[in-house]
């Protein structure tokens, strides 16, 4: 299942505190091309965080800072040069609670290819994200309704639509089924696998059973610390860490 | 010997009579707010009532020429209306485009040591009176717009609107500021994680989205500025002026109202009787603003709870 | 791609002009703040003496002070607090504690928010014709009491709901569970626990009718008054009035007593937000959470 990959993304020493209180703790973590990453943890232990700061998500929040570097394409985008706009650009986000843009279901989509100016063809990014998607069949005959009547499930469809109209690289999923039922979070999971043939995911999730269905890799936090990373296979069946173990069969957490 | 259990009784041990008082004493406390309006309306529609008996109505709203304290008298209402048109204008160009900014400086970026600076500065701008205001206008905005345009009249509306517009502008940067933070972080993430610069997220989801209660709060700066009466008094002048020259005297249906109260005007006379014609039509104008500006915030409030 | 670096360049140009664009215009608003106390006390300072505060209005400005206006600012605050306090806050206290929801209370509610919003003048043309004119109250004191009384109720009103609707219900429910009447609920447990917000709310609302001067002018109390009023049925006059007299003169002399008269006015003003502000800082600390 895990053939060899670049490593795409990486997370190099990164310690980060909200003001005093350290919520990560010197985590080093690879992001293979391709592959799905999943992060686990129990609640609070820092996983989010850690995710938000892949696309610098974390900068709108007061008081936090971030040591160590994430490298994309060997670029560090901590750097004082590195523009956070176009990271996101290059490294998209799916959100816990689907957020559309109380808009059309087009003007979701085709909002960000709109702010970088990309005027032609605007029909077919917005067709070619919305099946990438998986969301095409449903909505493709009132593509001009708010985006607000779709169920929960479509709604977050449409969130990764979004997400994807600018073809970005990396994909990172927070808990992106923690608000759908087990019907919408199947979608999303089949879809997963067809997206990681495009780009790369990294998905936070607390459902262990998730983690194990969808990912190659697999990361199990604690406290902010990293505690176990490897291929999915190996940190659910075989576990060297005694923490890891105790989490994946279910005894604590 | 076996214990007889007490007696116990869950009826009424007395009537009460203090809380019923009571109960009808805060009613009628509440009541007085309802009897407040109903005087209003009453005594500005009786009054309004005697006063169209001798001047048709056709000749009150579209006559072109007000002069009901000098002979030939003649009331129409126009040039009022104008006068007062131009103040609107004049402050919605100043508070409207300002005041929707400091809200989104606010909201958008200042950091929480900036707002906790900032506001309570706006709070002091709210709080000072009228007439400072009016005061302010006379002996700074006049004498500098006479220096920047020297055909400027000593009383006109120009330098009244730009006060009034100074006037609103903390109530319109405050409720503008509570619409834009009614907007669910959620969407800003979701739009910043779409590689927005804050510019676009600002002006291309976080404002549309809170765009009814950015215009409620417009609606109600354009009703206070129609009712605003001291600045206008002192700084527009008392000549009704049907003329859209923001630089000319003028006069507002506030400053006509204190005109008449100024002098020592008769009950029962004509001129009485239009202190109350001009005053509800003020009502009735602000008070259809209020409404409105109400119904669109009630909506507002519904979209995102 | 270059193309695509490039644009991304202009996005930022664009979106850095409009953050400094805003900054710049609250910079503006707190500016004209700036200018506006500057010129005051510039202009009113040097006019600003015990001889000012305890002389009567004058043709001659060198003899002229705000003694009247100061006394019938005092009387009327006074006035308008006994007559607006009691019944904003038991008209709150109905609205909250003891009215159904139900059409009635938010007709009540809904006419309360649109009397906020009605212009002061004409709470001034509803004074004149039922107070001084009607109930044959003349220019008193009291006329003018009752017509800031009118205006204010709907911000003592609002402002009190809001106090009480914070007290916590379990409050309430521990109370009414020991067997008391709603009155003593209210009385021992919702009142105390809203009245610092209640106070807040109530000074706020005196300091409006400090300021107003439309409906005083309306009832009247723009005349030459050279003594202070001994009743509530005395004529008198006020602070924002005397600075209306004064700013309407042309003499430049004039101008500068009415500086130093709105010096007064503010620094009242000033003292009676800080003593809300710290009502509000002392509520906080002790309350039922």
């Amino acid at each position: 299942m895990t053939q060899p990959s670049e490593i795409l993304l990486q997370a190099n020493a990164v310690s980060i505190a909200y003001g005093e209180q350290l919520a990560v703790k010197a985590v080093t973590l690879p992001v293979y091309q391709h592959r799905i990453t999943s992060i686990i943890g129990p609640s609070g232990c820092g996983k989010s965080t850690l995710l938000r700061s892949f696309n610098r998500m974390n900068d709108f929040i007061d008081h936090v800072s971030l040591t160590g570097e994430i490298s994309f394409n060997d670029q560090n985008i901590y750097a004082p040069d590195a523009d956070p706009v176009a990271v996101r650009l290059n490294i998209g986000m799916v959100f816990q609670k689907p957020n559309p843009f109380p808009k059309t279901i087009y003007e979701n989509v085709a909002w960000a290819p709109k702010i970088n100016g990309l005027k032609d063809n605007m029909d077919d990014r917005v067709e070619q994200a919305l099946k990438q998607a998986a969301l095409w069949d449903e909505v493709k005959d009132r593509l001009h309704d708010s985006a607000l009547n779709l169920s929960g499930g479509q709604q977050q469809r449409l969130c990764i639509a979004r997400a994807l109209a600018m073809n970005p690289l990396v994909l990172l999923m927070d808990e992106p089924c923690s608000a759908l039922d087990p019907v919408s979070t199947a979608r999303i999971e089949d879809l997963l696998f067809e997206l990681k043939e495009k780009l790369t995911i990294v998905i936070v999730t607390h459902n262990m059973q998730q983690a194990a269905r969808v990912s190659d890799f697999t990361a199990f936090m604690e406290n902010g610390v990293l505690i176990e990373y490897g291929p999915t296979e190996t940190l659910f069946t075989n576990p060297e860490n005694e923490r890891t173990e105790e989490y994946v069969t279910g005894r604590f957490g | 010997m076996s214990q007889t259990a007490p007696e116990i009784r869950l009826t009424r041990a007395r009537s009460r009579p203090l809380e019923k008082v009571l109960r009808w004493l805060f009613f009628a406390c509440a009541a007085i707010s309802v009897l407040t309006t109903l005087a209003v309306v009453g005594v500005l529609s009786v009054e309004t009532f005697y006063f169209f008996q001798q001047v048709p109505a056709s000749d009150f709203l579209f006559g072109t020429r007000w002069t009901p304290l000098l002979e030939p008298k003649s009331y129409g209402i126009l040039p009022l209306l104008f006068g007062t048109t131009l103040i609107v204008i004049g402050a919605a160009i100043v508070a409207l485009p300002v005041g929707l900014a400091c809200a989104i400086y606010l909201s958008e970026y200042a950091g929480n040591r900036t707002r906790d600076l900032v506001k309570p500065i706006l709070e002091i701008l709210a709080g000072i009176p009228t007439i400072v205001y009016g005061f302010f206008a006379i002996t700074f905005v006049t004498p500098s717009l006479r220096t920047l345009i020297p055909s400027t009249e000593v009383f006109n509306a120009a330098s009244a609107g730009i006060v009034v517009g100074i006037m609103v502008l903390p109530m319109v940067a405050s409720l503008c500021d509570d619409a834009l933070r009614a907007v669910p972080n959620a969407l800003r993430d979701g739009a910043y994680s779409l590689g927005a610069t804050s510019f676009e997220v600002t002006a291309r989801i976080v404002v549309p989205a809170s765009l009814s209660g950015i215009f409620a709060a417009f609606v109600l700066a354009i009703s206070r500025a129609i009712g605003e009466t001291m600045a206008v008094t002192l700084a527009a002048g008392a000549t009704p002026n049907l003329t859209l020259n923001p630089l000319e005297s003028i006069q507002t249906m506030t400053a006509y109202i204190v005109q008449v109260s100024l002098g020592d005007t008769p009950a029962g006379t004509l001129s009485y009787q239009t202190l109350f014609a001009v005053g509800a039509v003020l009502f009735a104008m602000t008070l259809v603003l209020n409404l409105i500006a109400n119904a669109i915030m009630n909506r507002y409030r519904d979209v995102y709870e | 791609m270059n193309t695509q670096a490039q644009r991304l360049k202009k996005r930022h140009r664009i979106s850095a002009a409009f953050k400094c664009f805003c900054l710049s215009v609250t910079c503006l608003a707190i500016a004209i703040l700036g200018v506006l106390i500057l010129e005051v006390t510039v202009l009113g300072l040097p006019w600003l003496n015990i001889d000012f505060l305890t002389r009567f209005p004058s043709r001659f400005p060198e003899k002229a002070g705000i003694l009247a206006g100061l006394a019938g600012t005092l009387w009327l605050v006074s006035l308008t607090a006994a007559i607006a306090i009691p019944i904003g806050v038991l008209a709150a206290v109905y609205l909250e504690e003891y009215a159904k929801p139900g059409r009635v209370s938010t007709f009540i509610t809904i006419n309360i928010a649109n009397l906020a919003g009605v212009p002061s003048i004409v709470y001034g043309i509803i004074g004149l014709a039922i107070f001084v004119r009607f109930l044959g109250l003349d220019r008193s004191v009291l006329a003018g009491a009752m017509t800031m009384s009118l205006l204010i109720l709907p911000v003592i009103i609002i402002a009190s709901r809001e106090a009480i609707k914070a007290v916590p219900s379990s409050l309430r429910q521990v109370a009414f569970a020991l067997g008391a009447t709603r009155w003593q609920v209210t009385r021992d447990h919702v009142l105390p626990q809203a009245m610092p917000g209640i106070l807040t709310g109530v000074i706020l609302a005196l300091s409006r009718a400090i300021g107003e001067t439309a409906p005083l002018i309306m009832i009247g109390a723009l005349t030459y008054i050279a003594f202070v009023p001994e009743g509530p049925m005395d004529e008198f006059t006020a602070l924002p009035i005397q600075i209306y007299n004064w700013t309407s003169r042309p003499q430049e002399a004039f101008h500068e007593l009415a500086s130093a008269g709105i010096i007064v006015l503010l620094l009242v003003l000033l003292i009676m937000n800080a003593t809300a502000v710290w009502i509000r800082y002392r509520g906080n600390k002790n309350r039922f959470r």
